[in-house]
């Protein structure tokens, strides 16, 4: 580019971009440093967007450690990774079995029927009411299935993959069936372990939206011990439900606010830590999705 | 299986066959693929198909105790019942409004931030405010009303306070029903922005630079190129984009509404899918609630077929 570098324009496009990455950094900076402030800095509201402690920059994590001994708090944490591992496992298999099958629709008997049947659920379900009812009347209600299962088998998902396993070889596939595979064997053996991609941005979207969950709980579940983090954090943030910490809050004096962030940022640290690292595979889905979707 | 007892006959497709009848032929031949979309199957029966066929409630006074089958009908006594409620057009308006206004509002932002992001030649820098722009797509409603709830709150809240610090009284904007709509919009763009530029971002790198240097060689500006060049090669995403989200103007999601809402926000704040659950799941009014949410789903099915056929009839595009 032969182009002088300091011109207005390049100077709006970088305000603008600076803006609007400090309006998404902003709220996330100032959680982080609440929930990492003394209580006095927090209770007299002097944080702002860097962690504070006796009026100096500084940071403690004895929110953290209070926090995180709670049971309540432990507990769904454990129920949520536990969810979350599960979950991503059954979507996976099933997903990856049914869009297989999926994309040879010309040779699976009634193929056709099911790929309009599964593009049926994009835009049209029971709903909310029967989806519950149905749940009961399985007897999946306050069982970890009604979390796992309803959504393992997504249409979006399923279409993405099926997609990608329309770009399998012609020719790997038949030169596995001259070695005696049949589509079970040259899906375990062949399509899969070239389709690491595939399996790990579908494995993510399905992680994340377990992880994230919360209207699958809040219908399906009434046990709190197996509530995940979404739910407590729910109870604890917007409904201030402070019991867990009543007698412990007497004597260790945490101000309200900073045990809300630290509660805010337990659930949202993961997802910041793994997430650069994932990137790419996210945005590969995106791409995949909307070329065929 | 019936099928497995054919295993013997199992042949290549193209291989000379015996003499079994065809069907049974391609039964053979789809077997293995069958049992692979068994799961899938039973996921779609359990969790799609019969929640549909559970959607005849809506048309019956179901008591649980005395099941489906026997429970009475009443035709659509449970709909005139909706639309007889005294808030039933507030809800519909609330709903569509909300949808509208975040359209509105929330559409062009993307398609701004990937303009101006494919205009900046700092490759660092680019890939540093797309990584930090993607990341709140990834948070839960939860955590993103939570945020807003910390932040906006009464006591201490930061963004409280430095409204107060400009002399602009604050205390109430979370239970005030006129700033629910605006609070929706900002933190629904707030977390999408990024992640809806990727599409357009994609769509523009896919423009050819040797457009762009002959327009450059006849004489245009950049105002010229993005007007000649840019924009008409995005307008097929575009519009794509946009009847995308035309077609699921009525389908709003019950989880943020449902978090961010309070009794004292309903005026703007209650739409069908939170009125659905209140109603359903909370007064255990099964029926009513299915018929609602029956009502509902009809109305965003009509309009992603409504959209669909524009889609085809304008830019060649559809959904199927």
């Amino acid at each position: 580019m032969v182009e002088k570098k300091f011109t207005v324009g390049w100077l709006l496009r970088n305000l603008f971009l600076w803006f609007v990455v400090l309006m998404v950094m902003f709220p996330v900076l100032h959680m982080i440093s609440v929930s990492l402030s003394g209580t006095w800095d927090v209770i007299t509201n002097s944080v702002g967007v860097w962690p504070m402690v006796d009026g100096k920059f500084g940071a403690t994590l004895a929110v953290y450690k209070f926090v995180l001994a709670k049971p309540l708090i432990f507990t769904a944490y454990k129920n949520t990774i536990v969810y979350t591992v599960l979950g991503t496992a059954i979507a996976l298999f099933v997903l990856s079995t049914g869009a297989y099958a999926l994309s040879k629709a010309d040779r699976l008997p009634g193929g056709k029927f099911l790929n309009i049947l599964v593009m049926i659920t994009m835009f049209f379900s029971g709903g909310m009411i029967p989806g519950f009812l149905c749940i009961k009347w399985l007897g999946m209600l306050d069982t970890i299935w009604a979390i796992v299962l309803p959504h393992a088998f997504g249409a979006y998902n399923c279409i993405i993959m099926r997609s990608f396993f329309q770009g399998f070889p012609k020719e790997i596939e038949e030169s596995g069936r001259l070695d005696g595979l049949n589509d079970i064997t040259i899906l375990w053996y062949l399509v899969l372990p070239t389709s690491t991609a595939v399996l790990a941005t579908i494995g993510l979207f399905v992680a994340v939206s377990q992880w994230n969950g919360f209207m699958g709980p809040l219908i399906y579940l009434n046990d709190e011990s197996k509530y995940p983090l979404q739910i407590i954090l729910r109870q604890i943030v917007m409904e201030s439900v402070m019991d867990e910490f009543e007698g412990a809050a007497r004597d260790t004096t945490f101000a309200e606010n900073s045990i809300k962030y630290a509660t805010i940022a337990v659930a949202v640290i993961p997802i910041i830590a793994v997430y650069p690292f994932l990137q790419k595979y996210f945005v590969k889905g995106v791409m995949i999705g909307s070329v065929k979707g | 299986m019936r099928a497995t007892k054919n295993a013997s006959a199992e042949v290549l497709p193209n291989s000379p066959a015996s003499a079994k009848p065809e069907w049974m032929k391609k039964l053979a031949d789809g077997k293995y693929l069958m049992m692979l979309v068994t799961p899938a199957v039973i996921c779609l029966a359990l969790f799609y198909y019969f929640p549909m066929y559970g959607l005849i409630i809506a048309f019956k006074d179901y008591k649980p105790f005395i099941g489906l089958m026997q429970s009475e009908w009443v035709g659509f006594e449970n709909f005139v019942r909706f639309f007889n409620y005294k808030y039933c057009w507030r809800m519909i308006k609330n709903t569509f409004l909300l949808s509208f206004w975040s359209l509105l509002w929330g559409f062009p932002a993307p398609i701004i931030l990937a303009l101006v992001l494919n205009e900046c030649q700092n490759m660092k820098f680019k890939k540093f405010v797309q990584t930090v722009s993607y990341m709140p797509h990834f948070f839960s409603t939860v955590i993103v009303v939570g945020l807003l709830t910390m932040m906006l709150s009464p006591t201490g809240g930061i963004v409280t306070k430095a409204l107060e610090s400009l002399g602009i009284e604050a205390t109430n904007i979370l239970a005030d029903a006129r700033y629910f709509r605006t609070l929706y919009i900002a933190s629904g763009i707030w977390q999408e922005l990024g992640w809806g530029a990727i599409v357009y971002l994609a769509a523009l790198t896919n423009i050819d630079p040797q457009l762009y240097e002959a327009a450059v060689v006849d004489g245009a500006g950049k105002w010229r190129c993005l007007w000649s060049i840019t924009l008409p090669s995005i307008i097929p995403t575009i519009i794509t984009m946009l009847l995308l989200r035309m077609g699921s103007i009525f389908n709003v999601g019950f989880e943020k509404a449902f978090l961010l809402q309070s009794p004292s926000t309903y005026e703007t704040s209650e739409i069908i899918s939170t009125y659905v659950y209140t109603q359903g799941l909370q007064s255990n009014s099964f029926s009513y609630g299915t018929a609602v949410g029956l009502f509902n789903s009809i109305v965003s099915l009509s309009l992603v077929l409504i959209s669909n056929y524009v889609a085809k009839s304008v830019s060649e595009t559809s959904l199927w």
